[in-house]
C-alpha cells in the first residue's frame, strides 16, 4: 500500500493498514477526510471535518423541518422580519455543558446578529435506558427505578407508577396512604418550584435569588429525609401504599415548612416583583400560545401561563385530592413572567393543600391490607404459615399483576407526568413508557425562542424548567 | 386479584355508563367502522380514557377526526413490542380533550417485516419528538416524518434497544479473585 490509496476509515483500519505514515498517536483515532488543494496532487490527511452526523441543522430546502426549527409550524406569534440571508448568520451550539441548560441539553441555534432565527434542541446525553431497565425489575423494585427519572419530582414519579400498577391490580389504597401521598407530592411540588425559582433567578442575573430558593427548599428536603431516609430518590410511594408511616412530630415539621416557605415566597416577591431588570428580562419574552401548547403537548405551568386552565388535580383528580380546596392559577400572556407568577402562586396553593391534609390526616393503615401486594408484618411470619408464604413469594417473585394496558398520569411540577404500562401477567412489566412533561417542553423550545434575542434564550429555557433526567430517561 | 383474570370481563359490567358519557368517541367509532373499541379505563382509575384500535390505513384519518371532535391536545405516543405475537408492534397515541377532561388512546398494530406507519406530524406538531423516540428505541418507521433520526441514542447506534429480542447487556464486575460476567 502506498499513500495514494483510497482513504481508510478508522472503523475498519488496523494501525498497520493506515496509509499515511505521518499518522501517529492520537491523530490516528480521528476520522480522516481527504482534502485536495487545487493544483496539487498533495493530500492533507490531518484535516478533520466538522461532521455532526444526523444531528446538524437541516438544509433549508426541507420546509417542515425548517418551520419546526423556526418555531412557525403551529403559530407564528412573533412578527419576524422577512427572510434575509446575510453574512451575519452563524451557527452556535449552546451546551451540552452550558451551565444554564440545567443538565445536558444542547441547543443548536442559527443567529442573525443578535437574533435567533432557528433552534434545534438535541437531547439524549443523559439517556440511561430506564424504560428498558424497568422491564427487568419487578413491580416492587420498579419505584426505585422510576424515582430517578425526574429527580426533582421523585414523589410524582413514584405516584404515577404506583397508581398505574394499582389500576392494573384493581386495588384501592387506604385513606391514610392517599393523604400521605397528597402531602408528599404537594410538598415535592413546593420543593421543585423553589429550586426552579432559585435557578431561574441565577440564570437571569438575580444571584441572591439562588441562595434564597435553595435555603427554603432545604427545609422541605430535611422533612423528606426524616420521613423517607433520603433527600432525593426516596422510593417511598410504592404500589399498595407508602413505605412507612409519617415520622413522629411530622405535624410540627409541616407547620414549620409552611411558615418558612410562605415567608420565603413573600421575600422573593419583594425582591423580584418590582425589580425593573427582572421585569425587563421576563415580560414579553419566550411567548408560547395556547394553540402551540396543545399541539406540542406542553402541559402544566407553561400551558397554564398561556391561559389553558387545565390541571389534572381538578380535571382527573387522583388520591382524593378533590377533597381539598385550592385554586389553579393561570396567566394570560404566556411569557416568562407569567410562568414565574403561575409557579409562585402554585407554591402558595400547594401549601394550602398541605395545610388541609395535615389538619385532616386520617388514621389507619398506610398500606393496603391485600396480602398479595403488602408483605405481612414481621410478627405474623412466626405465627402464620400463609404469612410466611406470602412474604416468601413477595420477596422472591414480586407482585403479580394481571395482563392489561393502563395509563395513569399525575400533575407533576412540570406538567402531565404519565405512565403507560403494558403487563402480560407476571411480576415484571412488559413495557413501561413514560410521558415526560419536560420532553414535550424541550420540543416546544423553538416556538418560544426563535426571533428573540440571544440573551433571552437563557430566560426562555429557565422558564420551561426542563429536567434532563426526565427528558432522556 | 388473580393473575389469570381477564381484564375485559372485569369491566363488562360498568361498561354502559362510561360508554354513554363519551358521545364523542361513539360518533368517532361510527365514522370508522373498522375501528375497534378496546376498553374503558379501569374502575379504580382517576384518569378517564377510552382505548380504541384502528387499522393502519385509518391511522392519520382517525387522528384528524379525533382532533376535530375535540381531542386536540397531543399528550403522548408510545410504541410497544409484543414479541411473538402477530402483528408484533403496537403504536399508541394519547390525545386529550381539555374541555370535557377525557382522553382517547388510539392504537394500531404493525407487522414485524414492515413496521411503517404514516407520520402524525402533519396533524400534531408534537408528534415529532415522540415519533423519533419510537423510531429510535423500537424501530418504527414513520413515513413522511420531516427528520426521522435517532433522538436519545447516538447516531451510530445499532439496533433498537426496546425491542424484546435486544439483549439488556451487562458490564463484567471486577472482584479480587477475578471477574464475574453477570
Amino acid at each position: 500500500m502506498t499513500d495514494t490509496t483510497k482513504p481508510t476509515d478508522e472503523t475498519d483500519a488496523t494501525p498497520e493498514e493506515v496509509a499515511a505514515p505521518e499518522l501517529e498517536g492520537a491523530s490516528r483515532r480521528r476520522r480522516i477526510h481527504e482534502v485536495w488543494v487545487s493544483g496539487t496532487e498533495e493530500r492533507y490527511p490531518f484535516a478533520t471535518s466538522t461532521d455532526e452526523g444526523a444531528q446538524e441543522l437541516l438544509p433549508r430546502d426541507q420546509e417542515t423541518a425548517l418551520a419546526i426549527q423556526e418555531g412557525t409550524l403551529v403559530d407564528d406569534d412573533y412578527t419576524s422580519q422577512p427572510e434575509v440571508i446575510s453574512d451575519e448568520r452563524q451557527i452556535i451550539n449552546m451546551g451540552p455543558q452550558h451551565p444554564s441548560t440545567h443538565g445536558v441539553l444542547r441547543l443548536q441555534m442559527e443567529l442573525d446578529g443578535e437574533t435567533i432565527r432557528r433552534v434545534k434542541p438535541i437531547i439524549g446525553y443523559l439517556h440511561t435506558g430506564m424504560e428498558k431497565t424497568a422491564e427487568t425489575l419487578n413491580y416492587a423494585q420498579g419505584s426505585t427505578n422510576v424515582t430517578r427519572m425526574d429527580y426533582l419530582a421523585p414523589f410524582h414519579n413514584e405516584l404515577a407508577f404506583s397508581l398505574t400498577v394499582e389500576q392494573l391490580l384493581g386495588i384501592d389504597v387506604p385513606e391514610r396512604a392517599d393523604a400521605i401521598r397528597v402531602l408528599m407530592t404537594e410538598l415535592n411540588r413546593v420543593a421543585s418550584h423553589l429550586l426552579w425559582a432559585a435557578t431561574m433567578g441565577m440564570d437571569i442575573g438575580a444571584l441572591s435569588m439562588m441562595i434564597y430558593g435553595w435555603r427554603e427548599r432545604e427545609v422541605c428536603l430535611e422533612f423528606f429525609e426524616k420521613a423517607t431516609g433520603l433527600r432525593m430518590n426516596h422510593n417511598y410511594i410504592r404500589p399498595g401504599g407508602v413505605a412507612a408511616d409519617l415520622p413522629d412530630g411530622w405535624e410540627d415539621d409541616v407547620a414549620n415548612i409552611i411558615t418558612v416557605v410562605t415567608a420565603g415566597v413573600d421575600e422573593y416577591e419583594e425582591l423580584l416583583n418590582e425589580n425593573p431588570i427582572f421585569l425587563d428580562r421576563t415580560m414579553g419574552v419566550g411567548v408560547i400560545t395556547p394553540e402551540e401548547c396543545k399541539q406540542y403537548g406542553v402541559t402544566g405551568p407553561i400551558a397554564r401561563a398561556s391561559g389553558i386552565g387545565f390541571d389534572l388535580r381538578k380535571a382527573m383528580p387522583y388520591c382524593g385530592i378533590e377533597a381539598y380546596e385550592f385554586e389553579v392559577p393561570i396567566g394570560l400572556h404566556g411569557d416568562v413572567h407569567d410562568r414565574y407568577e403561575v409557579r409562585i402562586a402554585e407554591i402558595r396553593e400547594s401549601l394550602r393543600i398541605v395545610e388541609q391534609v395535615a389538619a385532616a390526616m386520617p388514621t389507619g393503615d398506610y398500606r393496603t391490607p391485600d396480602p398479595k401486594v403488602t408483605p405481612p408484618p414481621r410478627k405474623r411470619i412466626d405465627e402464620s404459615m400463609e404469612a410466611l408464604i406470602h412474604h416468601f413469594k413477595l420477596f422472591t417473585e414480586g407482585i403479580r399483576v394481571p395482563p392489561g394496558t393502563a395509563y395513569q398520569s399525575v400533575e407533576g411540577p412540570r406538567g402531565e407526568l404519565g405512565c403507560f404500562l403494558v403487563s402480560k401477567g407476571g411480576a415484571r412489566p412488559w413495557r413501561m413508557h413514560w410521558r415526560a412533561p419536560s420532553f414535550a417542553a424541550v420540543q416546544a423550545l423553538p416556538a418560544m425562542m426563535t426571533d428573540s434575542l440571544v440573551a433571552d434564550v437563557v430566560a426562555s429555557l429557565a422558564s420551561a424548567d426542563p429536567v434532563l433526567g426526565d427528558v432522556d430517561r | 386479584m388473580e393473575a389469570d383474570l381477564e381484564p375485559a370481563a372485569d369491566h363488562a359490567a360498568e361498561d354502559e355508563t362510561p360508554r354513554a358519557a363519551s358521545t364523542q368517541v361513539a360518533s368517532l367509532l361510527e365514522r370508522f367502522p373498522e375501528a375497534r373499541f378496546l376498553e374503558r379505563s379501569y374502575a379504580s382509575s382517576a384518569t378517564r380514557y377510552t382505548m380504541v384500535e384502528v387499522p393502519n390505513e385509518d391511522w392519520v384519518a382517525f387522528a384528524e377526526a379525533a382532533k376535530d371532535s375535540g381531542f386536540d391536545t397531543f399528550i403522548d405516543l408510545a410504541a410497544v413490542d409484543h414479541y411473538t405475537d402477530a402483528p408484533r408492534f403496537e403504536v399508541a397515541v394519547n390525545l386529550l380533550d381539555i374541555a370535557t377532561a377525557q382522553r382517547i388512546i388510539v392504537s394500531t398494530r404493525l407487522p414485524y417485516d414492515d413496521p411503517s406507519l404514516p407520520t402524525l406530524t402533519g396533524v400534531f406538531a408534537g408528534a415529532n419528538f415522540y415519533e423519533r423516540e419510537a423510531y429510535d428505541l423500537i424501530g418504527i418507521d414513520f413515513t413522511g416524518h420531516p427528520d426521522l433520526t435517532r433522538i436519545l441514542l447516538p447516531d451510530e447506534w445499532e439496533g433498537h434497544p426496546l425491542r424484546k429480542d435486544y439483549d439488556v447487556g451487562a458490564i463484567p464486575v471486577e472482584f479480587k479473585a477475578g471477574s464475574v460476567n453477570l
